[in-house]
Protein backbone atom coordinates (compact mmCIF):
# COMPACT_ATOMS: atom_id res chain seq x y z
CA UNK A 1 0.00 0.00 0.00
CA UNK A 2 1.53 3.26 -1.20
CA UNK A 3 0.37 6.77 0.11
CA UNK A 4 -1.78 7.53 -2.74
CA UNK A 5 -3.68 4.09 -2.26
CA UNK A 6 -4.35 5.05 1.17
CA UNK A 7 -5.60 8.67 0.57
CA UNK A 8 -8.02 7.25 -2.33
CA UNK A 9 -9.66 4.56 -0.01
CA UNK A 10 -10.25 7.39 2.83
CA UNK A 11 -12.28 9.20 -0.03
CA UNK A 12 -13.77 5.85 -1.27
CA UNK A 13 -14.89 4.92 2.57
CA UNK A 14 -16.78 8.02 2.67
CA UNK A 15 -18.78 7.90 -0.63
CA UNK A 16 -17.88 4.55 -2.70
CA UNK A 17 -19.84 6.28 -5.65
CA UNK A 18 -16.74 8.67 -6.14
CA UNK A 19 -14.87 8.37 -9.39
CA UNK A 20 -11.22 7.93 -10.36
CA UNK A 21 -11.85 11.87 -11.21
CA UNK A 22 -13.66 13.55 -8.73
CA UNK A 23 -10.86 11.83 -6.46
CA UNK A 24 -8.34 12.93 -8.76
CA UNK A 25 -9.23 16.22 -8.24
CA UNK A 26 -10.15 16.18 -4.42
CA UNK A 27 -6.26 15.21 -4.23
CA UNK A 28 -4.60 17.19 -7.03
CA UNK A 29 -3.32 13.85 -8.28
CA UNK A 30 -3.47 12.56 -12.03
CA UNK A 31 -6.52 10.60 -13.02
CA UNK A 32 -4.34 8.02 -14.48
CA UNK A 33 -2.45 7.52 -11.42
CA UNK A 34 -5.76 7.15 -9.24
CA UNK A 35 -7.23 4.73 -11.52
CA UNK A 36 -4.21 2.36 -11.19
CA UNK A 37 -4.20 2.37 -7.67
CA UNK A 38 -8.30 1.87 -6.94
CA UNK A 39 -7.58 -1.01 -10.31
CA UNK A 40 -4.62 -2.51 -8.30
CA UNK A 41 -6.29 -2.20 -4.55
CA UNK A 42 -9.42 -4.36 -6.34
CA UNK A 43 -6.76 -6.66 -7.62
CA UNK A 44 -5.52 -7.68 -4.26
CA UNK A 45 -8.83 -7.30 -2.65
CA UNK A 46 -7.72 -4.71 -0.49
CA UNK A 47 -11.31 -3.28 -1.58
CA UNK A 48 -13.35 -6.50 -1.43
CA UNK A 49 -16.60 -5.13 -2.80
CA UNK A 50 -18.39 -1.32 -3.21
CA UNK A 51 -22.01 -2.31 -0.67
CA UNK A 52 -24.75 -0.05 0.21
CA UNK A 53 -25.01 0.67 4.10
CA UNK A 54 -28.67 -0.44 4.52
CA UNK A 55 -30.68 1.24 7.47
CA UNK A 56 -33.26 -1.42 7.42
CA UNK A 57 -35.50 -0.93 10.06
CA UNK A 58 -36.95 2.08 7.61
CA UNK A 59 -37.53 -1.19 4.89
CA UNK A 60 -40.97 -2.21 6.01
CA UNK A 61 -39.62 -6.18 5.27
CA UNK A 62 -37.75 -5.74 8.50
CA UNK A 63 -35.06 -8.76 9.49
CA UNK A 64 -33.66 -9.99 12.91
CA UNK A 65 -30.14 -9.51 13.63
CA UNK A 66 -28.50 -11.70 16.37
CA UNK A 67 -24.86 -11.90 17.46
CA UNK A 68 -24.17 -15.15 18.78
CA UNK A 69 -21.37 -15.98 21.23
CA UNK A 70 -19.77 -19.83 20.18
CA UNK A 71 -17.10 -21.90 21.79
CA UNK A 72 -15.26 -23.96 19.74
CA UNK A 73 -13.30 -27.09 20.11
CA UNK A 74 -10.36 -25.89 17.78
CA UNK A 75 -9.30 -29.28 15.48
CA UNK A 76 -5.78 -30.39 15.09
CA UNK A 77 -3.85 -28.61 12.64
CA UNK A 78 -6.45 -26.34 11.30
CA UNK A 79 -7.64 -24.35 14.64
CA UNK A 80 -10.73 -22.57 13.76
CA UNK A 81 -10.01 -22.30 10.16
CA UNK A 82 -12.43 -25.16 9.32
CA UNK A 83 -15.23 -24.65 11.54
CA UNK A 84 -14.98 -20.89 11.22
CA UNK A 85 -15.65 -21.46 7.19
CA UNK A 86 -18.01 -24.19 8.08
CA UNK A 87 -20.25 -21.22 9.89
CA UNK A 88 -19.54 -18.67 7.55
CA UNK A 89 -21.04 -19.91 3.95
CA UNK A 90 -24.12 -20.11 5.78
CA UNK A 91 -26.10 -17.21 4.10
CA UNK A 92 -27.76 -16.45 7.16
CA UNK A 93 -24.44 -16.19 8.37
CA UNK A 94 -23.89 -12.17 8.09
CA UNK A 95 -20.49 -11.42 9.70
CA UNK A 96 -17.63 -13.73 11.62
CA UNK A 97 -15.42 -12.70 13.96
CA UNK A 98 -12.69 -14.73 16.02
CA UNK A 99 -12.48 -13.01 19.43
CA UNK A 100 -9.98 -13.06 22.28
CA UNK A 101 -11.25 -14.20 25.55
CA UNK A 102 -14.63 -16.20 27.00
CA UNK A 103 -15.92 -17.80 23.41
CA UNK A 104 -14.17 -18.12 20.31
CA UNK A 105 -16.48 -16.89 17.89
CA UNK A 106 -19.08 -14.00 17.15
CA UNK A 107 -21.27 -14.91 14.37
CA UNK A 108 -23.84 -12.36 13.37
CA UNK A 109 -27.01 -14.16 12.09
CA UNK A 110 -29.79 -12.43 10.15
CA UNK A 111 -33.60 -13.75 9.71
CA UNK A 112 -37.16 -12.91 8.98
CA UNK A 113 -37.75 -13.12 12.78
CA UNK A 114 -37.03 -14.14 16.07
CA UNK A 115 -38.18 -17.95 15.06
CA UNK A 116 -36.00 -18.08 11.91
CA UNK A 117 -32.90 -17.19 14.05
CA UNK A 118 -33.53 -19.26 16.87
CA UNK A 119 -34.00 -21.88 14.47
CA UNK A 120 -30.73 -21.44 12.62
CA UNK A 121 -29.16 -21.51 16.03
CA UNK A 122 -30.62 -24.92 17.12
CA UNK A 123 -30.98 -26.59 13.85
CA UNK A 124 -27.84 -25.77 12.13
CA UNK A 125 -25.29 -23.56 14.65
CA UNK A 126 -25.41 -25.87 17.25
CA UNK A 127 -25.04 -29.29 16.21
CA UNK A 128 -21.80 -29.14 14.52
CA UNK A 129 -20.10 -31.43 16.43
CA UNK A 130 -16.98 -28.61 17.51
CA UNK A 131 -19.57 -26.20 18.81
CA UNK A 132 -19.31 -26.78 22.42
CA UNK A 133 -21.85 -24.22 23.41
CA UNK A 134 -23.59 -20.91 22.04
CA UNK A 135 -25.00 -17.75 23.68
CA UNK A 136 -27.52 -15.55 21.27
CA UNK A 137 -28.23 -11.81 22.20
CA UNK A 138 -30.96 -10.56 19.60
CA UNK A 139 -29.94 -6.86 18.16
CA UNK A 140 -32.80 -4.36 19.42
CA UNK A 141 -31.63 -1.17 17.46
CA UNK A 142 -28.80 0.12 15.53
CA UNK A 143 -27.20 3.26 16.18
CA UNK A 144 -23.86 3.28 14.44
CA UNK A 145 -22.07 0.66 11.62
CA UNK A 146 -19.29 0.82 10.62
CA UNK A 147 -18.66 4.59 11.75
CA UNK A 148 -21.53 5.38 9.83
CA UNK A 149 -24.56 6.86 12.48
CA UNK A 150 -27.83 5.44 11.00
CA UNK A 151 -29.70 8.45 12.79
CA UNK A 152 -28.11 11.67 12.28
CA UNK A 153 -29.16 14.69 15.31
CA UNK A 154 -26.64 16.79 14.65
CA UNK A 155 -27.47 18.33 11.07
CA UNK A 156 -26.28 21.39 9.71
CA UNK A 157 -27.45 24.07 12.10
CA UNK A 158 -25.72 27.04 10.39
CA UNK A 159 -27.33 29.99 9.24
CA UNK A 160 -27.52 30.36 5.65
CA UNK A 161 -25.28 33.46 4.84
CA UNK A 162 -22.70 34.51 7.54
CA UNK A 163 -19.83 36.63 6.97
CA UNK B 1 -41.34 81.52 34.63
CA UNK B 2 -40.84 77.96 35.36
CA UNK B 3 -44.01 76.80 33.24
CA UNK B 4 -42.15 78.51 29.84
CA UNK B 5 -38.86 77.16 30.67
CA UNK B 6 -40.70 73.51 30.95
CA UNK B 7 -42.18 74.27 27.62
CA UNK B 8 -39.24 75.43 26.07
CA UNK B 9 -37.97 72.13 26.98
CA UNK B 10 -40.80 70.29 25.10
CA UNK B 11 -40.19 72.17 22.30
CA UNK B 12 -36.87 70.43 21.66
CA UNK B 13 -37.77 67.15 21.83
CA UNK B 14 -36.64 64.46 19.81
CA UNK B 15 -38.99 63.66 17.05
CA UNK B 16 -37.92 60.02 16.57
CA UNK B 17 -36.14 57.15 18.24
CA UNK B 18 -33.40 57.39 16.04
CA UNK B 19 -33.37 60.81 17.14
CA UNK B 20 -31.52 59.48 20.30
CA UNK B 21 -28.89 57.36 19.31
CA UNK B 22 -25.43 58.27 18.18
CA UNK B 23 -24.64 60.29 15.27
CA UNK B 24 -21.50 57.30 15.08
CA UNK B 25 -24.06 54.39 15.17
CA UNK B 26 -26.46 56.07 12.98
CA UNK B 27 -23.54 56.57 10.17
CA UNK B 28 -23.29 52.86 10.21
CA UNK B 29 -24.62 51.05 6.98
CA UNK B 30 -26.42 48.21 7.50
CA UNK B 31 -24.27 45.16 6.29
CA UNK B 32 -25.07 44.00 2.52
CA UNK B 33 -24.56 40.81 3.89
CA UNK B 34 -27.44 40.87 5.93
CA UNK B 35 -29.42 41.86 2.85
CA UNK B 36 -28.61 38.93 0.87
CA UNK B 37 -29.18 37.12 4.25
CA UNK B 38 -33.01 38.14 3.71
CA UNK B 39 -33.45 37.11 0.62
CA UNK B 40 -31.82 33.55 1.08
CA UNK B 41 -33.93 32.90 3.68
CA UNK B 42 -37.01 33.47 2.02
CA UNK B 43 -35.88 30.53 -0.46
CA UNK B 44 -36.30 26.85 -0.09
CA UNK B 45 -34.62 24.25 -2.28
CA UNK B 46 -31.39 26.37 -2.38
CA UNK B 47 -27.42 25.17 -2.22
CA UNK B 48 -25.72 27.52 0.05
CA UNK B 49 -21.86 28.48 -0.70
CA UNK B 50 -22.55 31.45 1.69
CA UNK B 51 -21.71 30.06 4.77
CA UNK B 52 -18.51 31.72 6.74
CA UNK B 53 -18.05 29.02 8.62
CA UNK B 54 -16.86 25.04 9.15
CA UNK B 55 -19.10 22.56 7.84
CA UNK B 56 -17.91 20.21 11.05
CA UNK B 57 -19.43 20.40 14.24
CA UNK B 58 -17.23 20.82 16.99
CA UNK B 59 -15.30 17.43 17.72
CA UNK B 60 -17.35 15.45 20.58
CA UNK B 61 -14.23 15.15 22.99
CA UNK B 62 -14.53 19.46 23.16
CA UNK B 63 -17.82 19.32 23.83
CA UNK B 64 -17.48 16.79 26.26
CA UNK B 65 -15.02 19.09 28.19
CA UNK B 66 -17.63 22.13 28.43
CA UNK B 67 -20.38 19.67 29.37
CA UNK B 68 -17.78 18.05 32.36
CA UNK B 69 -16.94 21.82 33.32
CA UNK B 70 -20.80 22.05 33.96
CA UNK B 71 -20.92 18.88 35.57
CA UNK B 72 -18.29 19.65 38.05
CA UNK B 73 -19.63 23.42 38.99
CA UNK B 74 -17.41 25.16 36.95
CA UNK B 75 -20.23 28.04 36.48
CA UNK B 76 -17.76 31.49 37.93
CA UNK B 77 -16.10 34.41 36.38
CA UNK B 78 -12.51 33.63 35.54
CA UNK B 79 -9.65 35.78 35.81
CA UNK B 80 -10.47 38.61 33.31
CA UNK B 81 -7.80 37.96 31.13
CA UNK B 82 -8.78 34.70 30.85
CA UNK B 83 -7.94 30.74 32.64
CA UNK B 84 -4.22 31.21 33.29
CA UNK B 85 -4.12 27.32 32.25
CA UNK B 86 -5.94 28.34 28.89
CA UNK B 87 -3.38 31.51 28.15
CA UNK B 88 -0.86 29.00 28.73
CA UNK B 89 -1.88 26.66 26.54
CA UNK B 90 -2.34 29.60 23.80
CA UNK B 91 1.11 30.43 24.44
CA UNK B 92 2.80 27.09 23.90
CA UNK B 93 0.69 26.44 20.85
CA UNK B 94 1.48 30.03 19.07
CA UNK B 95 5.08 29.00 19.44
CA UNK B 96 4.77 25.40 18.28
CA UNK B 97 2.81 26.58 15.15
CA UNK B 98 3.65 29.89 13.72
CA UNK B 99 7.19 30.55 15.83
CA UNK B 100 5.62 33.42 17.91
CA UNK B 101 6.48 34.04 21.39
CA UNK B 102 4.47 35.36 23.96
CA UNK B 103 4.10 35.73 28.22
CA UNK B 104 0.77 34.25 28.81
CA UNK B 105 1.00 36.36 31.99
CA UNK B 106 0.56 39.32 30.53
CA UNK B 107 0.98 39.41 26.72
CA UNK B 108 -2.28 37.17 26.08
CA UNK B 109 -5.73 38.35 26.29
CA UNK B 110 -8.70 35.80 25.92
CA UNK B 111 -11.49 37.05 24.02
CA UNK B 112 -15.75 36.69 23.27
CA UNK B 113 -14.53 35.40 19.91
CA UNK B 114 -11.66 37.45 17.64
CA UNK B 115 -14.53 39.95 17.09
CA UNK B 116 -14.10 41.13 20.75
CA UNK B 117 -10.73 41.31 20.36
CA UNK B 118 -10.30 43.37 16.93
CA UNK B 119 -13.40 45.77 19.06
CA UNK B 120 -11.16 46.10 22.11
CA UNK B 121 -7.75 46.70 20.05
CA UNK B 122 -9.38 49.65 17.94
CA UNK B 123 -10.83 51.24 21.10
CA UNK B 124 -7.49 51.05 22.73
CA UNK B 125 -5.83 52.29 19.87
CA UNK B 126 -7.97 55.16 18.31
CA UNK B 127 -7.77 58.70 18.56
CA UNK B 128 -10.82 60.44 17.11
CA UNK B 129 -9.58 61.10 13.43
CA UNK B 130 -6.99 58.46 13.29
CA UNK B 131 -6.98 56.70 9.78
CA UNK B 132 -6.89 53.25 10.04
CA UNK B 133 -5.67 51.58 6.93
CA UNK B 134 -7.62 48.46 5.51
CA UNK B 135 -6.54 46.14 2.43
CA UNK B 136 -9.85 45.17 1.03
CA UNK B 137 -11.92 42.67 0.20
CA UNK B 138 -12.02 42.29 3.55
CA UNK B 139 -14.34 40.41 6.61
CA UNK B 140 -17.04 43.42 6.64
CA UNK B 141 -16.61 44.33 10.53
CA UNK B 142 -13.53 46.11 10.23
CA UNK B 143 -14.62 49.54 8.83
CA UNK B 144 -17.43 50.02 10.85
CA UNK B 145 -16.21 49.23 14.03
CA UNK B 146 -13.12 51.62 13.16
CA UNK B 147 -15.87 54.37 12.74
CA UNK B 148 -17.72 53.32 16.33
CA UNK B 149 -14.66 54.52 17.53
CA UNK B 150 -14.33 57.57 15.49
CA UNK B 151 -11.87 56.24 13.52
CA UNK B 152 -11.65 56.70 9.64
CA UNK B 153 -11.38 53.74 7.83
CA UNK B 154 -8.91 53.98 4.72
CA UNK B 155 -9.66 51.14 2.23
CA UNK B 156 -6.98 49.86 -0.01
CA UNK B 157 -7.89 47.77 -3.10
CA UNK B 158 -6.21 44.48 -3.68
CA UNK B 159 -6.46 42.39 -6.99
CA UNK B 160 -7.25 39.31 -8.34
CA UNK B 161 -4.08 39.60 -10.42
CA UNK B 162 -1.95 39.59 -7.43
CA UNK B 163 -3.83 36.94 -5.77
CA UNK B 164 -5.73 39.74 -3.73
CA UNK B 165 -1.93 39.94 -1.89
CA UNK B 166 -1.20 43.68 -0.20
CA UNK B 167 1.55 45.12 -2.33
CA UNK B 168 3.66 47.48 -0.59
CA UNK B 169 3.56 49.99 -3.36
CA UNK B 170 -0.52 50.22 -2.77
CA UNK B 171 0.27 50.45 1.32
CA UNK B 172 2.77 53.47 0.75
CA UNK B 173 0.27 55.50 -1.22
CA UNK B 174 -2.59 55.21 1.23
CA UNK B 175 -0.40 56.42 4.03
CA UNK B 176 -0.92 59.69 5.73
CA UNK B 177 0.62 61.45 8.38
CA UNK B 178 -2.76 60.33 10.24
CA UNK B 179 -2.39 56.85 9.57
CA UNK B 180 -2.15 55.12 12.64
CA UNK B 181 -3.14 51.04 12.31
CA UNK B 182 -3.34 48.56 9.57
CA UNK B 183 -5.75 46.01 9.80
CA UNK B 184 -4.43 42.95 8.26
CA UNK B 185 -6.58 39.71 7.96
CA UNK B 186 -4.65 36.94 5.68
CA UNK B 187 -5.46 33.86 5.00
CA UNK B 188 -8.26 36.99 3.77
CA UNK B 189 -12.09 36.12 3.86
CA UNK B 190 -13.31 36.68 1.12
CA UNK B 191 -10.64 35.87 -0.84
CA UNK B 192 -8.68 33.26 -0.08
CA UNK B 193 -5.48 34.82 -0.65
CA UNK B 194 -2.17 34.36 1.90
CA UNK B 195 0.79 36.50 2.32
CA UNK B 196 4.46 34.46 2.64
CA UNK B 197 7.66 35.76 3.95
CA UNK B 198 8.94 37.69 1.02
CA UNK B 199 5.58 39.61 0.89
CA UNK B 200 5.62 40.38 4.46
CA UNK B 201 8.93 42.43 4.25
CA UNK B 202 8.24 45.19 2.20
CA UNK B 203 5.23 45.91 4.67
CA UNK B 204 7.22 45.44 7.72
CA UNK B 205 9.53 47.82 6.44
CA UNK B 206 6.33 50.03 5.44
CA UNK B 207 5.20 49.52 8.77
CA UNK B 208 8.38 50.33 10.99
CA UNK B 209 9.08 53.20 9.06
CA UNK B 210 5.85 55.65 9.26
CA UNK B 211 5.32 54.33 12.79
CA UNK B 212 2.41 52.08 12.27
CA UNK B 213 0.26 49.58 14.67
CA UNK B 214 -0.47 46.46 13.20
CA UNK B 215 -3.74 44.63 13.96
CA UNK B 216 -3.36 41.08 12.82
CA UNK B 217 -6.37 38.98 11.75
CA UNK B 218 -5.13 35.53 11.83
CA UNK B 219 -8.32 33.31 12.45
CA UNK B 220 -7.30 31.56 9.42
CA UNK B 221 -4.06 30.94 10.48
CA UNK B 222 -4.22 26.83 10.61
CA UNK B 223 -6.07 26.93 7.01
CA UNK B 224 -3.14 27.46 4.62
CA UNK B 225 -2.42 24.74 2.02
CA UNK B 226 0.68 23.92 0.41
CA UNK B 227 2.56 26.46 2.37
CA UNK B 228 2.50 27.01 6.35
CA UNK B 229 0.90 30.85 7.50
CA UNK B 230 3.19 33.20 8.48
CA UNK B 231 2.16 35.25 11.08
CA UNK B 232 3.20 39.42 10.39
CA UNK B 233 3.97 39.56 13.88
CA UNK B 234 6.88 36.79 13.37
CA UNK B 235 8.61 39.17 11.11
CA UNK B 236 11.71 40.96 12.27
CA UNK B 237 10.94 43.94 14.64
CA UNK B 238 7.18 43.36 14.02
CA UNK B 239 6.08 41.66 17.39
CA UNK B 240 5.72 44.73 19.24
CA UNK B 241 3.94 46.53 16.44
CA UNK B 242 1.55 44.03 16.13
CA UNK B 243 -2.01 42.56 18.12
CA UNK B 244 -2.35 39.24 16.88
CA UNK B 245 -6.13 38.26 16.89
CA UNK B 246 -6.80 34.44 16.23
CA UNK B 247 -9.37 32.34 18.42
CA UNK B 248 -10.96 28.79 18.18
CA UNK B 249 -13.80 29.23 15.11
CA UNK B 250 -12.40 28.21 12.19
CA UNK B 251 -9.79 25.76 12.67
CA UNK B 252 -11.48 23.71 15.32
CA UNK B 253 -14.76 24.42 14.51
CA UNK B 254 -16.07 26.32 17.69
CA UNK B 255 -17.78 29.37 16.10
CA UNK B 256 -20.60 29.07 18.80
CA UNK B 257 -18.40 28.89 21.15
CA UNK B 258 -17.20 32.84 20.83
CA UNK B 259 -13.92 31.75 22.08
CA UNK B 260 -11.08 34.27 20.69
CA UNK B 261 -7.62 35.99 21.82
CA UNK B 262 -5.58 38.52 21.37
CA UNK B 263 -1.39 38.90 22.16
CA UNK B 264 0.85 41.55 21.83
CA UNK B 265 2.76 43.98 23.81
CA UNK B 266 2.21 44.20 27.14
CA UNK B 267 0.93 47.85 27.41
CA UNK B 268 -1.24 47.34 24.21
CA UNK B 269 -2.72 44.14 25.82
CA UNK B 270 -3.20 45.97 29.78
CA UNK B 271 -5.06 48.39 27.76
CA UNK B 272 -7.74 46.10 25.85
CA UNK B 273 -7.89 44.11 29.13
CA UNK B 274 -8.95 47.38 30.96
CA UNK B 275 -11.89 47.78 28.29
CA UNK B 276 -12.59 43.81 28.35
CA UNK B 277 -12.67 43.77 31.87
CA UNK B 278 -15.53 46.71 32.40
CA UNK B 279 -17.41 45.19 29.34
CA UNK B 280 -17.69 41.74 29.54
CA UNK B 281 -15.79 40.68 32.74
CA UNK B 282 -14.24 37.47 31.06
CA UNK B 283 -15.33 35.23 28.22
CA UNK B 284 -18.07 31.83 29.13
CA UNK B 285 -15.52 29.54 31.92
CA UNK B 286 -17.53 26.55 29.94
CA UNK B 287 -15.89 27.22 26.16
CA UNK B 288 -12.66 28.60 27.78
CA UNK B 289 -12.51 24.62 28.90
CA UNK B 290 -13.72 23.54 25.94
CA UNK B 291 -10.92 25.80 24.38
CA UNK B 292 -8.51 24.13 26.40
CA UNK B 293 -9.53 20.45 25.63
CA UNK B 294 -9.45 21.52 21.81
CA UNK B 295 -5.42 22.69 22.38
CA UNK B 296 -4.45 19.72 24.26
CA UNK B 297 -6.33 17.18 22.42
CA UNK B 298 -7.53 17.95 19.17
CA UNK B 299 -5.02 19.01 16.98
CA UNK B 300 -5.29 16.29 14.81
CA UNK B 301 -8.82 16.28 14.71
CA UNK B 302 -8.16 19.85 13.54
CA UNK B 303 -5.46 18.34 11.01
CA UNK B 304 -7.94 16.04 9.35
CA UNK B 305 -10.43 18.64 8.91
CA UNK B 306 -8.02 21.07 6.97
CA UNK B 307 -6.88 18.19 4.94
CA UNK B 308 -10.88 18.28 4.03
CA UNK B 309 -10.67 21.52 3.05
CA UNK B 310 -8.15 21.26 1.11
CA UNK B 311 -9.43 18.21 -0.97
CA UNK B 312 -13.32 20.44 -1.68
CA UNK B 313 -10.86 23.61 -2.52
CA UNK B 314 -9.53 21.83 -5.39
CA UNK B 315 -12.56 20.13 -6.64
CA UNK B 316 -14.29 24.13 -6.66
CA UNK B 317 -11.28 25.50 -8.18
CA UNK B 318 -11.25 23.29 -10.88
CA UNK B 319 -14.93 23.29 -11.48
CA UNK B 320 -15.25 27.31 -12.09
CA UNK B 321 -12.17 27.15 -13.91
CA UNK B 322 -14.39 24.37 -15.92
CA UNK B 323 -17.11 26.16 -16.02
CA UNK B 324 -15.08 29.51 -17.73
CA UNK B 325 -14.94 31.51 -14.93
CA UNK B 326 -11.66 32.41 -13.97
CA UNK B 327 -10.85 31.61 -10.40
CA UNK B 328 -7.54 32.26 -8.79
CA UNK B 329 -5.97 30.01 -6.69
CA UNK B 330 -6.67 30.50 -3.03
CA UNK B 331 -4.26 29.04 -0.79
CA UNK B 332 -5.89 29.86 2.28
CA UNK B 333 -9.33 30.05 4.38
CA UNK B 334 -12.74 27.99 2.73
CA UNK B 335 -13.86 30.92 0.63
CA UNK B 336 -12.96 30.80 -3.30
CA UNK B 337 -13.50 34.06 -4.65
CA UNK B 338 -14.29 33.57 -9.09
CA UNK B 339 -14.70 36.81 -10.72
CA UNK B 340 -17.96 36.93 -12.81
CA UNK B 341 -17.01 39.71 -15.05
CA UNK B 342 -17.24 38.31 -18.02
CA UNK B 343 -20.92 36.82 -18.11
CA UNK B 344 -21.48 41.16 -17.94
CA UNK B 345 -23.35 41.51 -14.69
CA UNK B 346 -22.42 42.77 -11.00
CA UNK B 347 -21.93 40.58 -8.16
CA UNK B 348 -25.25 41.79 -6.47
CA UNK B 349 -27.05 41.38 -10.14
CA UNK B 350 -25.01 37.84 -10.53
CA UNK B 351 -25.62 36.66 -6.82
CA UNK B 352 -28.98 37.56 -7.06
CA UNK B 353 -30.02 35.70 -10.40
CA UNK B 354 -28.01 32.79 -9.45
CA UNK B 355 -30.20 32.42 -5.91
CA UNK B 356 -33.27 32.83 -7.93
CA UNK B 357 -32.09 30.84 -11.30
CA UNK B 358 -29.66 28.47 -10.43
CA UNK B 359 -30.80 28.12 -6.54
CA UNK B 360 -27.58 28.46 -5.45
CA UNK B 361 -26.39 31.25 -2.53
CA UNK B 362 -23.14 32.88 -2.71
CA UNK B 363 -22.20 36.29 -1.52
CA UNK B 364 -22.05 38.98 -3.81
CA UNK B 365 -18.30 40.37 -3.89
CA UNK B 366 -19.12 43.73 -3.43
CA UNK B 367 -20.07 43.96 -0.05
CA UNK B 368 -16.59 42.84 1.24
CA UNK B 369 -15.30 46.57 0.02
CA UNK B 370 -13.23 47.63 -2.75
CA UNK B 371 -12.06 44.99 -5.00
CA UNK B 372 -14.71 42.81 -4.91
CA UNK B 373 -16.89 43.67 -7.77
CA UNK B 374 -17.02 41.53 -10.37
CA UNK B 375 -16.48 38.29 -7.88
CA UNK B 376 -18.25 36.13 -5.56
CA UNK B 377 -17.58 34.39 -2.68
CA UNK B 378 -18.25 31.02 -2.51
CA UNK B 379 -17.14 29.02 0.73
CA UNK B 380 -16.47 25.45 0.30
CA UNK B 381 -17.40 24.01 3.97
CA UNK B 382 -19.75 22.21 3.00
CA UNK B 383 -20.01 18.60 1.66
CA UNK B 384 -18.55 17.33 -1.58
CA UNK B 385 -22.18 16.17 -2.63
CA UNK B 386 -23.48 19.71 -2.29
CA UNK B 387 -20.67 21.18 -3.91
CA UNK B 388 -20.73 19.22 -6.83
CA UNK B 389 -24.09 20.10 -7.24
CA UNK B 390 -23.50 23.40 -6.71
CA UNK B 391 -21.12 23.52 -9.47
CA UNK B 392 -23.69 22.24 -11.69
CA UNK B 393 -26.13 24.67 -11.15
CA UNK B 394 -23.99 27.23 -11.60
CA UNK B 395 -22.38 25.97 -14.78
CA UNK B 396 -25.72 25.72 -16.32
CA UNK B 397 -26.31 29.26 -15.41
CA UNK B 398 -23.49 30.59 -16.58
CA UNK B 399 -24.06 28.91 -19.48
CA UNK B 400 -27.28 30.47 -19.79
CA UNK B 401 -26.14 33.39 -19.31
CA UNK B 402 -23.36 33.35 -21.72
CA UNK B 403 -26.10 32.42 -24.76
CA UNK B 404 -27.74 35.09 -24.08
Amino acid sequence: MNELQLKVLELLKEDARRDAELIATMLDEPVEEVKQAIAAMEQDHVIVKYATVVNWSKVDDEKVTALIEVQITPERGRGFEGIAEHIYLYPEVKSVYLMSGAYDLLVEVEGKNLKEVASFVSNKLSPIDAVLSTKTFFILKKYKQDGIIFEEHEGDHRLMVSP
Amino acid sequence: MIKEDSEQTVSVRRESMADYLSPLVRGIKPSGIRRFFDLVSSRKDIITLGVGEPDFVTPWHVREAAVYSLETGKTQYTSNAGMPELRGAIGQYLNDSFAVEYNPANEILVTVGGSEAIDLALRALITPGDEILIPEPCYISYSPITSLSGGVAVGIETFAADNFKLRADQLKAAITPRSKVLILCYPSNPTGGIMTREDWLPIAKLVEENDLIVISDEIYAELTYGSNHVSFAAMPGMKDRTILVSGFSKAFAMTGWRMGYACGHSDLIAAMLKIHQYTVMCAPIMAQYAALEALQHGLEEKDRMIESYNQRRRLVVKGFRDIGLECHEPQGAFYAFPSIASTGLTSEQFAQRLLEEGGVAAVPGDVFGLGGEGHIRCSYATSVTQLTEALDRIGQFVHKLKQG
